[in-house]
């Protein structure tokens, strides 16, 4: 399989960009959506992108309380003020939403993404690879003769980084949770 | 005490619960168990339309004539593609609607079985939740819910998707009391800070304008009765979207009639003019505002609306109150009796007679001469003959919806059913169907023109059957007369498929249906034939022959601010430049 080809300096993978010609700053803003766990809340959530043009840059959804059925949506989108605060106030009146947090306006957040790159080639390379890896502080999960798998942990920085780093020696293939984000701090 | 019945009888039984009385539908293969139980009880009367947009479209009447929700049964596949319309109709004019659907069993879902569609996925955008009821013990608690969420907050279309299989199947009742609504409860009191700073801007204002819109009747008669009382109180000019007219009555006298595209001269020029805007209950829809960037450039702008997504999404609040209407006015005159009762009259006695020289323009002014009726004229018969009546008026879409708009008078909400956000053709027919159920004996009239009125024709099936004595006013101008004005205003004059060919004769219609045909084309006979209308006691298709190529007169182009309205004796050819023609 051919490298992917990840833009250089990017965090962006956008799977919608409708809206190219908005005039002000667009921010980049982090969202965490609490919901119901109940069939196709999911696809209300990115149905309400989809529909109104806004866009994913990440997104990561998972229960994370089974007891009450709650499922935590991260959402890494993009804006102007005025369209992020659209997307907050348009989330919020979802029926199934409980709540809608802006990590990057409500006071500092931890954003963690997980990958895992394979990255293939013999010799200097590899070695070069390894080295890389154990810098940034990666584990080899799986390797052969002529290939690794690293996991990574990190901010979508980090991963990028890395993967710019892989790419001359012999990254193959790279897949990405998205991003998962706390506030930081005791509430 | 736990009741146990089928899926089917906790329908019927959750209907009867929730208060409805009426519902409008049409039965197929999985909605039978449903219609078993209807046909066993006489609680709730069923009535039979002939296609399920016009179901929906007649919950959408009903609903909005009472206040109550509207509830529409439809079956599976293309009974619930055929709703989809409805629904999103109901959704952007915030109609509190339930749509029940049915579906093929739980174990055939994906099967792509007869008659099945993914429901709940194709009516996800169009409702304000949906629902796939799989389980018959949960069944009545999501029905429950689903009259909670179409009502509360701001009102819209739910669905409740029901499974054969969950029909048949016996489960556990749930009361209405009993049930869970916890899930949703939007915040209705406003913030009363915002409030106090909005009273204090009232104080000062110099130019206030209130702008009203769907919201107020929404919020019900109470809302309605304190708009009123503030607008009486302080001598502030009011002007009202196309779905807010009836909140204040259009005698009134600080009416300033409608706004927007085809609004009032007046009405847009205090709007663009003003130094406070107080936007109760309207979203600041493109229809209204024109070109954005010019939208009342010198105003402090007050923006009360029960949906925070409505606050800034168009236009940027200077004083966003989130609520409903009804508390946040209590609240407001509360605040401004307290603080004295006090507005800047001098101020405003000038602004008024500003406005009174804007009236002088008379941009409602036709002349009706010859042998031919203009469409201003039928609707000024219409408004003069049947205005003293108990009266409800629906509309579809298009020319004559404008003109009912601007030339009938209302004076209480809940009188005027129309399409505003979605502009559906077809919906005025079914929706005075649904209205004239809730009021069997007051006057209902669908103001139409002759290519919606098509739209939506067999419902004729519907009034006769019932015997719903709905009266067609049919504008007929043998056009798509507002495609036809914009082709001619923005496309050269080539009227591209925009007239109406091969058209039924409507009196031979109206006879082969059993109703009553009235055919008038003289301006001397239109009394004489809208009073034969109006005390026919059943079913009349009036087939008005107007003038074919009548403009709708004011008119702000797209792309253009208020104060550049087109008024009827002006020259309209191209007033419309490139950039407003990409607008619809």
């Amino acid at each position: 399989m051919a490298a992917l080809k990840i833009k250089k300096g990017s965090t962006s993978h956008s799977a919608y960009n409708l809206r190219p010609n908005f005039s002000d700053e667009v921010e980049t803003h982090t969202l965490a959506v609490l919901v119901d766990n109940e069939p196709g809340v999911l696809a209300r959530v990115i149905g309400l992108f989809a529909g109104r043009g806004y866009n994913i840059e990440s997104l990561t959804v998972a229960e994370v309380d089974h007891t009450g059925h709650l499922s935590r949506i991260t959402v890494v989108t993009t804006g102007t003020p005025q369209v992020i605060e659209q997307i907050k106030a348009q989330l919020g009146r979802i029926v199934p939403v409980h709540a809608v947090h802006d990590l990057t306006v409500e006071g500092a957040s931890v954003e963690r993404e997980l990958a895992l790159f394979k990255v293939s080639g013999t010799g200097d390379k590899r070695v070069e690879a390894l080295r890389l890896a154990d810098i940034f502080r990666a584990n080899a999960v799986d390797s052969t003769l002529e290939s690794f798998v690293f996991e990574l942990t990190g901010t979508p920085g980090k991963i990028d980084a890395f993967a710019d780093l892989m790419r001359p020696l012999g990254l193959v293939e790279v897949a990405r949770t998205g991003v998962a984000a706390l506030s930081r701090g005791s509430e | 005490m736990t009741r146990q019945m089928t899926g089917a009888k906790m329908v019927v039984q959750a209907l009867k619960d929730q208060g409805v009385d009426t519902v409008f539908g049409y039965p197929g293969g999985a909605v039978l168990p449903i219609y078993d139980e209807i046909f066993q009880q006489n609680d709730i009367r069923h009535i039979l339309v002939r296609h399920e947009q016009g179901a929906v479209h007649a919950a959408e009447g009903y609903a909005r004539s009472t206040g109550k929700v509207g509830v529409a049964l439809v079956t599976s596949g293309p009974g619930a593609t055929n709703a989809v319309t409805g629904l999103t109709d109901a959704l952007l004019d915030s109609i509190p609607i339930v749509v029940l659907t049915g579906q093929v069993p739980t174990f055939m879902i994906g099967s792509d079985a007869f008659q099945e569609a993914d429901t709940v996925g194709i009516t996800r955008p169009c409702t304000k939740h949906n629902w796939l009821a799989k389980d018959t013990d949960t069944l009545a608690e999501t029905l429950h819910q689903a009259f909670h969420v179409a009502q509360s907050g701001r009102p819209g279309p739910v669905l409740v998707d029901i499974p054969k299989d969950v029909q048949f199947a016996n489960g556990t009742y749930t009361a209405p009391e009993k049930s869970d609504t916890t899930i949703y409860q939007p915040e209705t009191k406003g913030d009363i800070t915002a409030i106090n700073e909005l009273v204090e801007a009232m104080e000062k204002a110099e130019r206030p304008v209130f702008y009203t819109g769907g919201g107020v009747i929404n919020s019900g008669p109470k809302a309605s009765a304190l708009l009123r009382e503030l607008v009486e109180a302080t001598g502030i000019p009011i002007t009202s979207t196309l779905m807010g007219l009836g909140a204040y009555p259009a005698s009134g006298e600080n009416w300033l009639g409608m706004l927007g595209m085809h609004g009032l001269y007046e009405a847009n020029m205090a709007m663009h003019d003003c130094d406070l805007m107080i936007n109760i209950g309207a979203r600041f829809d493109d229809r209204i505002t024109g070109l954005i960037s010019a939208f009342s450039p010198n105003s402090i702008k007050a923006h009360i609306d029960i949906d925070p997504s409505s606050i800034n999404k168009v236009i940027k609040a200077d004083i966003p109150i989130v609520g409903d209407v009804e508390s946040v006015l209590t609240d407001i005159l509360k605040v401004w009796k307290a603080r004295g009762r006090t507005v800047n009259r001098d101020a405003i006695a000038n602004w008024q007679s500003q406005i009174s020289d804007w009236r002088k323009v008379e941009c409602l002014k036709y002349v009706q001469e010859g042998k031919i009726i203009k469409p201003q004229y039928a609707l000024s018969r219409l408004e003069a003959l049947t205005k003293e009546h108990d009266r409800y008026i629906t509309t579809e879409v298009g020319q004559h919806q404008m003109w009912a708009a601007q030339y009938l008078g209302f004076e209480d909400p809940n009188r005027w059913m129309t399409s505003g956000g979605l502009g559906t053709m077809g919906y005025g027919f079914p929706a005075s169907i649904g209205a004239q159920v809730a009021h069997p004996d007051s006057l209902v009239i669908n103001v139409a023109g002759e290519a919606s009125w098509l739209m939506n024709m067999q419902e004729m099936g519907t009034a006769i059957q019932f015997r719903l004595p709905v009266k067609q006013f049919i504008l007929n101008n043998e056009r798509l007369g507002m495609v036809r004005q914009w082709q001619e205003l923005l496309h050269g004059e080539r009227y591209s498929h925009s007239w109406s060919e091969a058209l039924p004769d409507f009196v031979k219609l109206a006879e082969a249906f059993g109703a009553k045909g009235i055919i008038c084309s003289d301006p001397d006979d239109l009394d004489d034939a809208i009073m034969e209308m109006i005390t026919y006691d059943g079913p009349v298709i009036f087939d008005c022959l107007v003038e074919k190529h009548e403009n709708c007169f004011p008119m702000i182009p797209s792309g253009k601010p208020h104060n550049e309205m087109l008024l009827g004796e002006a020259s309209t050819q191209g007033v419309i430049q490139a950039g407003g023609a990409v607008m619809v």
